[in-house]
C-alpha cells in the first residue's frame, strides 16, 4: 500500500432535503465544509489542497471546481475536480486519500455535493449512455437496475418480497439519522403497495432525489493524532469500472463488486469479510442490491443474499449492519452519496456516530456505484494498517 | 517528492472535425500509440487517468465513453475533470502514493461536436452573471484589455504572438493550423470581441492525447528516455471576474512558486530551456509568460519582438504552434506536457529547439485562467 498512512480527521454533512431553495450551490457546499472543519477543529488556512465532485448536469454548472471556491474555500488553493457519476462520492475520497499519500499534500479536503432539486435527474442520467447503442434503450438509472433484478430473480428465485425487506431494514435505520432526508418507517407491505417503477422495483425501493453535500477531511501520519483521538485510517482503496455499454453489463451479479473487492480484501489481508468486517455502509440505490451485491463483495455466497437479510444479521444490532445511517435509499445527493458512504464509516470509527452508532467497530466499508454498474470502495480501520 | 517520470506519450492529429472518430476511437488511438512509444502493453499498465469534460462531450459521466478503450476495464480507473494537466496530477499522485507503478493518463474532447458560447456560458455563475451572455470569448477580450492597459502592450505585440505559433505549427504534423501570417493578416483578420481579432483565438478542435507515467523503478524498465516530473503544482485564483485584478494572474504565479521550489529553481527565465504554455488567446502567452517569471513584468512583448521566444531563441515558446494552432480543449494542457517531453528527450523533428534539459508546460481551467497547473520536466534525474 501507500508510502504513507492516510486518515480521516472529520467530516461534516448538510442536513439532506428533497429541495433546499434557501441556499445556492456554493452555500450548500460551505455548510458541510464549515462542519467539517468544525468536526475536525481545523480552519480553512490549515488545508492544504480541495478534491471536489459533483455531476455537471444536475445543476448545468460547467467547471465546478472554479466556481465553487467561494463556498470550499477554494481561493489561493490546489483544487481539483474529480467526477465519474454516482461513484463520484468515492472516487473524491480515494482521490483525497492519493493526495495525502502522495506526500504532496498533508491536509486534503474532499467534498461531494449535489442540488438535484435543480435538475431533470433522469434526463441528465440518460445521456451518460452511448447515443447511438444504448441511450434510446435504457432511460436513466432505475432501467438498467430493473434489468439486474429480473436477472438475479430469474437465476436465483427471488422475490420483490425480499427487496422490500432491504429497504423496510434501511428505511427504518434513516430513523436514527439525523441528517437523511427520509425518515420513516415502512411495512414489507407498504414497499409492495407503491407504485411500480420499473418492475420489480416500487417507489419505496429506490432512493429519493436530494439536495445535499458532504466533506471529508484527510491528513497523513503524524499530523491526524493530533488532529483527533481516533482517527479513521485509510486501510485500502479499489474500484472498477467494468464497463462503458450497458448491453455489455452481465446482469444479475455486480462484475465490479467482485472484482474491487478481491482486491480490496486481498491488499488488507481479510479472508472472510462476513467475519471481519463490522460495518458496511453500501451505496445501495435500490433495495435488491442489497441483496445481489453482498453477494459479490464476498460477505455470503451466491443465492444466499435474500436469507442473510432476512436473518436479520444486517440490522443494527445484528452480526454485520449494514447501511446505519439509512443508505441511499433514505438519502441521495448523488454527487455527495458516496461521500456521505465514507463519512458514515469514518463516524463509527471514530464513534461519533450517535444514535445510529455500531458497537465496537474496528473495521468497515464504505462503497459507492454508479456509471455503467461501477463500484468504487474504501476500506476503514481504527488502527493504524500494518502494511 | 518522490521521483517519477513520464515514459510514453501519445496523440491523435489535432483537427478541426474528426466526424469519422468516436471519443473512444480517439482514445484508442492515442494510447495505443502512447504504449508503443513507452514500449509497453497494455499489461504494463497499473492504472488509468481519464481526463474529460460532461459538457464539451454532451454526456453526463463523460468518461464512460473512454474508459474500455483506454484498456481499463480489469484495471483501477479514475476521471479528472479539467484540463489534461490536472488529470496528469492526480495520476501522479496515484503513484507517488506508492499504490501503483504506472498510469496511463488520457484527455480528450470534440469541439466540433459542441457550441463553445454556450458551454463556457455555462461556466459563468447562472443567477449573477449568466444573463449577461458572457462567454470564454468576451472574458478574455476583457481580461486583454485590462492586460494591454496596465503592462502597455499592444495589439501588434499580441498579433506577433499568433504569428510566431502558427508559423511553428508548419514544422508540426499534428497541428490544425499551420499558416505563414503577417502581424498584418492578423489585425486585418475579423473582430471577435475587441480587441481579439480572429487570428488572436485559437480554433475549435478535436483531439485526445495520453501519456504514460512511471515511478522510479519502473521508469527505465521499458524505455531507454524517461522525462523526469522535477515539479508540479496547481493553484485557483477567485471565481467571480469583478473579485480579480483580471491583468494579474496570482494564481499561476504561486503555483510555479510552488513548483520552481519542487524542482529547485532559482531563476526560471535563465533555467528553463523551453515552454508549452496554454495560449487558448494571444495575449495569454505573454500574460503567462510574465506571471510565470519567465518574462519581466509588462516585458514579455517587448522580449517577443526580439525574438526571445522564437524557435531558435534563448527561450522558445510553444514551439509545437501552442493552443493557437489547434486547441481541443481538456488534451489541451497534456498535449503541452507530451510537447514538453518531446522536446527533452529530442523527438520534437523539425520543430526541435536546441539543447533542452528543463522544460515547463502550463494548463488551466475556468474562466480567464482562474486555476493554473505548472509542471516543470527534466532530462535529468
Amino acid at each position: 500500500m501507500g508510502k504513507r498512512r492516510v486518515a480521516i480527521v472529520g467530516t461534516g454533512q448538510t442536513f439532506h432535503k428533497s429541495h433546499r431553495p434557501d441556499v445556492n450551490g456554493q452555500e450548500l457546499i460551505h455548510e458541510a465544509v464549515q462542519s467539517a472543519l468544525n468536526d475536525a477543529g481545523m480552519k480553512i488556512g490549515d488545508i492544504d489542497a480541495i478534491v471536489i465532485g459533483n455531476m455537471d448536469h444536475f445543476e448545468g454548472i460547467n467547471y465546478v471546481d472554479c466556481w465553487s471556491v467561494d463556498g470550499s474555500g477554494g481561493v489561493m488553493k490546489p483544487i481539483i475536480k474529480l467526477t465519474t457519476g454516482g461513484t463520484t462520492g468515492c472516487t473524491v475520497g480515494i482521490g483525497g486519500y492519493h493526495m495525502v499519500a502522495s506526500g504532496i499534500f498533508d491536509k486534503v479536503l474532499v467534498i461531494g455535493w449535489e442540488k438535484n432539486s435543480e435538475s431533470d435527474t433522469t434526463g441528465a442520467i440518460t445521456t451518460a449512455f452511448d447515443p447511438i447503442w444504448d441511450r434510446l434503450v435504457f432511460a436513466g438509472a432505475i432501467s438498467g437496475l430493473a434489468a439486474e433484478a429480473q436477472a438475479y430473480m430469474a437465476k436465483y428465485g427471488a422475490t420483490d418480497k425480499d427487496g422490500a425487506r432491504v429497504s423496510v431494514r434501511d428505511r427504518k435505520h434513516a430513523c436514527n439519522n439525523p441528517h437523511a432526508q427520509l425518515r420513516k418507517e415502512v411495512t414489507i407491505d407498504e414497499v409492495l403497495a407503491s407504485p411500480m417503477l420499473a418492475d420489480p422495483i416500487h417507489l419505496l425501493d429506490v432512493c429519493p432525489r436530494t439536495d445535499g453535500a458532504c466533506a471529508v477531511i484527510m491528513a497523513c501520519e503524524g499530523i491526524a493524532e493530533k488532529l483527533t483521538p481516533i482517527p479513521d485510517w485509510i486501510w485500502g482503496t479499489a474500484n472498477r469500472h467494468t464497463y462503458t455499454y450497458l448491453n455489455d453489463t452481465a446482469f444479475g451479479g455486480l462484475d465490479s463488486m467482485a472484482e474491487a473487492s478481491k482486491e480490496l480484501f486481498k491488499k488488507a489481508g481479510i479472508r472472510e469479510p462476513r467475519k471481519e468486517l463490522d460495518v458496511i455502509e453500501l451505496y445501495q440505490p435500490y433495495s435488491f442490491a442489497g441483496i445481489i451485491w453482498i453477494e459479490d463483495m464476498g460477505i455470503v455466497p451466491r443465492g444466499k443474499g435474500a436469507e442473510y437479510i432476512w436473518s436479520g444479521a444486517t440490522d443494527m444490532g445484528g452480526e454485520l449492519p449494514i447501511n446505519p445511517s439509512g443508505g441511499v435509499i433514505a438519502c441521495n445527493p448523488i454527487g455527495a452519496t458516496g461521500l456521505i458512504r465514507c463519512a458514515e464509516v469514518a463516524l463509527q470509527i471514530m464513534g461519533k456516530a450517535e444514535a445510529r452508532q455500531v458497537p465496537d467497530v474496528n473495521l468497515g466499508v464504505s462503497t459507492g456505484f454508479g456509471g455503467c454498474f461501477w463500484v468504487d470502495m474504501i476500506l476503514h480501520g481504527k488502527n493504524k494498517p500494518a502494511f | 517528492m518522490d521521483r517519477a517520470a513520464i515514459i510514453g506519450l501519445g496523440m491523435t492529429r489535432i483537427e478541426a472535425n474528426k466526424v469519422r472518430d468516436t471519443f473512444a476511437d480517439m482514445a484508442w488511438e492515442a494510447v495505443n500509440k502512447a504504449l508503443s512509444d513507452a514500449g509497453m502493453t497494455i499489461d504494463d499498465i497499473d492504472n488509468v487517468v481519464t481526463t474529460s469534460n460532461d459538457f464539451w462531450d454532451g454526456r453526463t459521466i463523460s468518461c464512460m465513453a473512454v474508459g474500455d478503450a483506454s484498456g481499463a476495464k480489469h484495471k483501477n480507473i479514475s476521471c479528472c475533470e479539467g484540463d489534461g494537466t490536472f488529470g496528469a496530477f492526480y495520476g501522479l499522485t496515484r503513484i507517488l502514493s506508492g499504490s501503483y507503478g504506472t498510469t496511463l493518463v488520457t484527455a480528450h474532447s470534440k469541439g466540433s461536436e459542441s457550441i463553445s458560447s454556450l458551454i463556457t456560458n455555462a461556466s459563468f455563475d447562472p443567477i449573477y452573471d449568466r444573463g449577461l451572455g458572457m462567454d470564454m470569448i468576451s472574458a478574455s477580450a476583457m481580461q486583454a484589455r485590462a492586460y494591454m492597459n496596465r503592462t502597455k502592450t499592444t495589439p501588434e505585440q499580441m498579433a506577433l504572438v499568433s504569428v510566431k505559433n502558427h508559423g511553428n505549427a508548419i514544422r508540426n504534423p499534428y497541428a490544425q493550423l499551420p499558416m505563414k501570417i503577417t502581424v498584418d493578416d492578423v489585425l486585418k483578420s475579423e473582430m471577435i470581441a475587441d480587441p481579439l481579432h480572429k487570428l488572436d483565438c485559437s480554433p475549435v478542435s478535436d483531439g485526445c492525447c495520453a501519456i504514460i507515467i512511471a515511478n522510479e523503478d519502473r521508469a527505465t524498465k521499458y524505455t531507454k528516455t524517461p522525462v523526469w516530473i522535477k515539479g508540479v503544482s496547481f493553484c485557483s485564483d477567485s471565481f467571480f471576474l469583478g473579485d480579480r485584478d483580471l491583468s494579474q494572474a496570482p494564481s499561476l504565479k504561486a503555483a510555479a512558486k510552488k513548483a520552481y521550489d519542487m524542482a529547485g529553481i532559482k531563476n526560471p527565465g535563465k533555467e528553463i530551456d523551453l515552454a508549452e504554455l496554454y495560449d487558448a488567446f494571444s495575449y495569454q502567452e505573454l500574460m503567462w509568460l510574465e506571471a510565470l517569471g519567465l518574462a519581466g513584468d509588462g516585458k514579455a512583448g517587448k522580449e517577443l519582438e526580439d525574438g526571445r521566444y522564437d524557435l531558435g531563441g534563448a527561450l522558445p515558446v510553444n514551439a509545437s504552434g501552442g493552443l493557437l494552432s489547434g486547441h481541443p480543449v481538456i488534451a489541451a494542457g497534456l498535449i503541452r506536457i507530451a510537447e514538453a517531453v518531446k522536446q527533452i528527450r529530442g523527438d520534437a523533428g523539425k520543430y526541435q529547439a536546441d539543447g533542452v534539459r528543463l522544460a515547463l508546460a502550463q494548463g488551466l481551467n475556468g474562466l480567464c485562467g482562474q486555476s493554473h497547473c505548472v509542471w516543470i520536466l527534466g532530462k535529468d534525474k
